[in-house]
């Protein structure tokens, strides 16, 4: 490949190859500070749909060692989206160490808070707007949980944040965090934003699971509690690896939700819902 | 070319070159469906710590792998029991259930089965009513190209499981030019402990070898060659193999087919060959020039080679002219795939 | 006896009891499995030996208090639901 950058994502690391320079910049750019490394996981690439198509009308198909055979190729410019979207997609067919789990995380005093849910039930902005008061932003795409030790990684890779959400955090992340406005993606208008130093540098170190919230964007505040056969199910649903991982997923994820409360959150807006999961960590933590 | 370090690699696990491009070898070998067999392979050997991890995910993986195939293999012999035909594993979940070295991190994907030619419908109605769903609406021209050229009945999913399954009843097309004997696969096929069967071992090369090289454009390649490395090592242990593959080759018109391959395997995997059967042949280079065609970041190479394969793999399943009715069909039916041309009728 | 005959192909079984219901891992097939009640009763009972519908509420009925006759039903549908999910087999 003409252009390729290695990079050290938590425990994990991927090395994106591309066919033009754009996407390869972009991501270094947004993922400056972060360590690369010698050998890679996983690999992505980036390449033209045929070969005319590196020049004519650009359009990136997303290759790597895991492929989804009908996988929609993306216009040059939404080369950063592709990139993520490789990465994600080596995570989840490929990874087989860690259950992941289809979620945001936080952490306090050495205990992490685990978001899931739909898309569009705000959880990476919340674990956004939380990883900048008080919080370590673990991730907001995907926890990493280690069956052998019950311990939840980090993943803390670039904050896809969509439509309202992206002027909602500008108010107190600097210019330089931000990546490109990225307009017209299948997920409506994009802007990343790379997880602060903190996040940056306490990329390897796990928490251990505390709560599990349950959040739904757009509804009345309420709390209602999970049980943990409803937990279960809802978490192996929110797994993309839960089958394949065998007995040890069905130890970790029956652990999980014996040993960790779960409830739901419905809530009207962002200020809200902050409000009311430290009123609930603060219950949960004592 | 990392196509080549791979081969090297499993080849002689202890010729690590000391600067390895490790991500390139893994690549190459997911790429390539050979990361199970190459984590096995240097299984114990020192590599760095990073590369040890993920060998030994991909060498647990393995066992879920085996657990799944053996598990749609049960699942089909329990649909299929009250028939009370022969039913004879093929490929990976063959060398799963007898034991076999092959089965070593050998990935499996579709639940391959052989059964009698005249038994079709009756399994297909079985594996139906125990859960099995064809893929898409049985009309149009694939399902009737299928029905008419294919060795194989069009492949059934299964819906709560999500896993393949295909019925064959012999292990070439009907369109291809060598005609298997199907009745002798199945008479010497070998019973296993639960019921379901096994091809004896020269035929199980055989098929491997119509699979390698007289089916398809090659895609795969390496793996089904390491497939046969692995195969000819365990069963040419037993006396008098190899006149009996010889002979077994040659009864279901395979012979050229099964000696390429085992040159193949001798040449890149250093398979030990009696003399008798290392004869030079100058079309051997271009197949292990496509077998070789993949570069450390996991990509196709030689894209003129793979063409000349892709041709060659539909000229040997089909006589021209019904080949240029197949590509012209194709490039029509393109379009709008979701969209079948006449009517669907829901029996 | 009539009928076919029913085995459990339940060896090595990982059950977890979250509110009631059975969670239950099924390491021949690798698959999770939740399941009400009577489902578990079911293939603890089976795990006497194989038996017939009949003979599976007669052992049922020792064990627990309820009508055979109304019974019958719902242990011959959550039968045919372990049938299905491989956990019980015709022997």
């Amino acid at each position: 490949m003409r252009h390729g950058v290695n990079l050290a994502v938590g425990p994990l690391s991927f090395r994106v190859g591309s066919a033009w320079p754009g996407p390869v910049a972009a991501l270094r750019h947004l993922y400056a500070g972060y360590p690369g490394c010698e050998t890679a996981d996983f690999t992505v690439r980036l390449e033209p749909v045929t070969p005319w198509r590196r020049w004519v009308r650009p359009s990136v198909a997303i290759q790597g060692d895991y492929v989804l055979p009908d996988a929609a190729p993306l216009p040059l410019a939404h080369g950063l989206v592709a990139a993520e979207m490789g990465m994600n997609l080596q995570m989840a067919l490929g990874e087989r160490r860690y259950l992941l789990l289809h979620a945001a995380s936080v952490e306090k005093d050495g205990r992490a808070l685990i978001l899931t849910g739909e898309s569009g039930a705000g959880k990476s902005t919340l674990a956004a707007w939380l990883g900048e008061h008080g919080w370590r932003f673990m991730g907001d795409e995907f926890a990493l949980l280690e069956p052998e030790t019950g311990l939840l990684f980090p993943f803390p890779r670039a904050v896809s944040l969509k439509n309202e959400s992206i002027a909602a955090m500008a108010a107190f992340v600097a210019g330089d965090r931000f990546g490109p406005r990225l307009e017209g993606t299948p997920k409506g208008t994009i802007r990343h934003i790379r997880p602060n130093d903190q996040a940056v540098a306490r990329m390897t170190e796990p928490a251990r699971p505390a709560l599990i919230l349950f959040p739904r964007f757009g509804h009345a505040a309420e709390i209602r509690p999970v049980g943990p056969a409803e937990a279960f199910m809802r978490l192996t649903q929110a797994s993309t690896n839960y089958v394949a991982l065998g007995q040890r997923g069905f130890d970790a994820l029956t652990g999980l939700v014996q040993n960790c409360r779960a409830l739901a959150l419905d809530y009207p807006d962002g200020a809200k819902a902050a409000e009311l999961i430290e009123l609930i960590w603060a219950e949960a933590a004592r | 070319m990392s196509a080549r370090l791979l081969v090297q690699t499993l080849r002689n696990p202890t010729s690590l070159p000391a600067d390895c491009d490790w991500t390139g070898l893994i690549a190459a070998a997911r790429a390539e469906q050979l990361v199970g067999s190459l984590a096995f392979r240097l299984e114990g050997r020192k590599v760095p710590e990073r590369v040890e991890r993920l060998l030994a995910m991909h060498r647990a993986d393995a066992g879920r792998v085996r657990v799944q195939a053996l598990w749609e293999a049960e699942m089909a012999r329990r649909a299929l029991a009250p028939i009370g035909i022969p039913v004879v594993l093929l490929k990976g979940t063959a060398f799963h259930a007898a034991g076999l070295e092959a089965a070593q991190g050998r990935n499996v994907g579709d639940l391959d089965i052989l059964v009698p030619r005249d038994s079709l419908g009756e399994v297909e109605r079985a594996l139906i009513a125990h859960g099995w769903e064809r893929m898409k609406e049985a009309d149009g021209y694939d399902d009737l190209y299928y029905r008419q050229w294919m060795h194989e009945l069009p492949p059934l999913i299964h819906r709560e499981r999500d896993r393949m399954a295909d019925v064959h009843h012999t292990i070439l097309p009907l369109t291809a030019r060598p005609k298997p004997d199907a009745a002798a696969l199945i008479a010497a096929s070998i019973a296993l402990p639960d019921g379901l069967r096994m091809l004896s071992p020269e035929d199980m090369i055989v098929h491997a070898a119509a699979h390698l090289i007289a089916d398809g454009d090659m895609a795969g390649g390496l793996r089904n060659l390491w497939d046969i490395d692995r195969l000819l090592r365990e069963f040419s242990r037993v006396d008098g193999f190899w006149p009996r593959l010889r002979e077994r080759a040659g009864r279901h018109g395979l012979g050229p087919a099964v000696e390429r391959a085992v040159r193949l395997a001798h040449d890149l995997y250093a398979t030990p060959i009696p003399p008798s059967w290392r004869r030079w042949s100058a079309m051997d280079a271009p197949f292990k020039r496509r077998l070789l065609a993949r570069n450390g970041w996991g990509q196709p190479t030689r894209p003129v080679t793979r063409f000349g394969f892709y041709v060659r793999g539909h000229l040997m399943r089909m006589p021209p002219m019904m080949l240029v009715r197949h590509l012209v069909t194709k490039a029509r039916a393109k379009p709008d795939q979701s969209v079948s041309s006449t009517p669907i009728s829901s029996e | 006896m009539a009928g076919p005959l029913y085995i459990a192909d339940a060896e090595g079984l990982r059950t977890v009891v979250l509110e009631g219901l059975a969670v239950l891992f099924h390491p021949r097939s690798g698959q999770t499995h939740i399941v009400a009640p009577p489902a578990p009763e079911i293939l603890d009972a089976l795990g006497e030996g194989a038996t017939d519908l009949d003979g599976l509420v007669a052992r049922l009925s020792e064990r627990f208090e309820f009508d055979s006759n109304e019974g019958r039903p719902a242990i011959a549908a959550r039968l045919g639901e372990l049938e299905t999910a491989g956990l019980v087999r015709r022997s």
